[in-house]
């Protein structure tokens, strides 16, 4: 069984990709289908719907998203292999940036929007640096400058990462991706699966929900507003 | 590879939407032409020049084959966007950007790597041929009209992308100046394919690719013979544009006669 994991910011285009990626192999490769979120979700319903594929949906609620997609994905591989899929995709709820849910032993896609303006690539840590190829979606809807533009901030902050330009909802310009897909390694041992990126630090109180506003109030890892800037060091 | 080493682009036919060959034995597109697509809607026009930009190798759903100077094009000008020799603006393009167009314009050369420091100047210049609203280089992108858009949007993709190959699906509203659009295009000998459902643009063009079902019904070379027709709608168009921009300026129109 091969891994997909595919992460990105809200609406930036993930499950239109996963739905390509799906149409792709339909009647090829059997393909199951897990999607963390946070509230509400509705892709696997979709997904289920649409290709018949087993898909399934994951909760977070009150904890952080990518914390519990670390902590089901042992579970969940094994419910992929019981299913008989030979393409699992996960696909994350990217929320914060921080996180980067990237495997080793996986394919590990980002999906941007070229429509979120040209610095959003600079503003995301591991979410791009960590993943081997990113999708750049919507590009039929910006201007020739701007998706030029986002594509080399895009190389600046991952020069090694493989850029993919799309209408995700057409499919155009898909053909390497699935190329890549086709290309990944199968897992070879679950047990040995690690994240990519370290996760962030959350061992403060104001991740077991004190609500006191200001690092007086505080203990943990804190800094006051001077001397904040090298909190993040990052991968 | 250099891009402006691209001598022709071929077509080489796929099949319409119930699966029966097209019946063209392929399209060769060369620097300076001026192609249109048209057809009724949902006739895959925007599908055959989707086909062009991402250099189809029978793997789209119209099953086309698109080559570079007669031969798969390198893997880099499909896979590097940044290599790619086209650039495509469609009816939902749009400059999201709240910067000024000389900000706008500096960026996007300081992208391409650029080192001619007249080059915004030049695209502004450009620009403002196409449209009968001056750009200004302090200019707001979010503040500018859909010509003045369109036309800035042309003139960037012709000297800062540099795009060998320029594709304009249903580009044509007022207030872009489309003879003087193609005129230019050929001057740099650019390739231009317009989808277009404009009378002037598909007259002014060197061939039409008329399409139906899915596939390429027929590839029309007028080659001179619409000249009358032509001229006509060339009148037709001045007059009408003429009009417009005394309906802008407050004018009454009671004149009897027309200059038809």
């Amino acid at each position: 069984m091969k891994l997909i994991v595919i992460a990105g910011p809200p609406s930036a285009g993930k499950t239109a990709v996963a739905r390509q990626i799906i149409r792709h192999f339909l009647g090829k490769k059997r393909v199951a289908f897990l999607k963390i979120d946070v509230v509400r979700a509705f892709e696997d319903e979709e997904l289920r719907a649409e290709f018949g594929i087993p898909a399934r949906k994951v909760y977070s609620g009150d904890l952080c998203p990518d914390h519990t997609g670390i902590m089901v994905l042992a579970d969940a591989l094994s419910w992929a292999e019981e299913n008989g899929a030979e393409i699992f995709i996960v696909e994350s709820a990217g929320l914060c940036l921080r996180c980067s849910p990237y495997t080793t032993q996986s394919l590990g896609i980002v999906v941007l929007s070229a429509v979120s303006g040209m610095n959003s690539p600079l503003k995301m840590g591991p979410m791009i640096s960590l993943a081997d190829i990113a999708v750049i979606t919507k590009t039929d809807l910006v201007s020739q400058s701007e998706k030029e533009v986002f594509r080399e901030r895009t190389k600046e902050v991952a020069p090694h990462v493989e850029i993919i330009e799309t209408n995700a909802i057409q499919g155009t310009g898909l053909r390497y991706l699935m190329r890549a897909i086709e290309q990944t390694d199968e897992i070879e041992d679950p047990g040995t699966i690690t994240l990519r990126g370290i996760p962030p630090l959350g061992v403060c109180t104001i991740c077991v929900g004190k609500q006191e506003i200001g690092w007086q109030k505080h203990s943990g890892v804190v800094r006051k507003l001077e001397g904040a800037d090298d909190l993040f060091r990052g991968d | 590879m250099d891009t402006c080493a691209i001598s022709e682009i071929t077509i080489l036919p796929g099949h319409d939407k119930q699966g029966r060959p097209e019946k063209f034995d392929s399209l060769v597109i060369r620097p300076g032409d001026t192609l249109s697509i048209v057809g009724p809607t949902g006739s895959g026009k925007t599908a055959l020049i989707n086909d062009i930009e991402v250099f189809a190798q029978n793997d789209t759903a119209t099953g086309r084959t698109v080559l570079v100077n007669g031969r798969v094009p390198p893997e880099e000008y499909i896979r590097d966007p940044s290599m790619k020799p086209v650039a495509l603006i469609t009816q939902n393009t749009k400059c999201l950007a709240d910067l000024t167009v000389e900000a706008f314009l500096t960026m996007h050369v300081k992208a391409r790597k650029l080192q001619d420091p007249g080059i915004v100047r030049e695209t502004i210049d450009l620009a403002n041929q196409f449209t009968g609203e001056q750009i200004q280089p302090s200019c707001r992108i979010t503040a500018l009209s859909g010509g003045q858009t369109r036309s800035l949007m042309v003139a960037d993709a012709i000297l800062v992308s540099n795009a060998p190959l320029i594709l304009l699906d249903e580009v044509e509203n007022a207030g872009i100046f489309r003879e003087k659009v193609i005129r230019v295009l050929k001057e740099h000998c650019k390739s231009v394919i317009f989808v277009t459902h404009d009378p002037l643009v598909s007259l002014l063009s060197d061939r039409r690719v008329v399409m139906r079902n899915g596939a390429v019904e027929k590839i029309l070379e007028p080659k001179g013979k619409e000249r009358q027709v032509l001229e006509m709608v060339e009148r037709m168009d001045v007059t009408l544009c003429m009009f417009r921009e005394r309906i802008r300026a407050g004018e009454l129109l009671v004149e009897k006669g027309f200059p038809a």
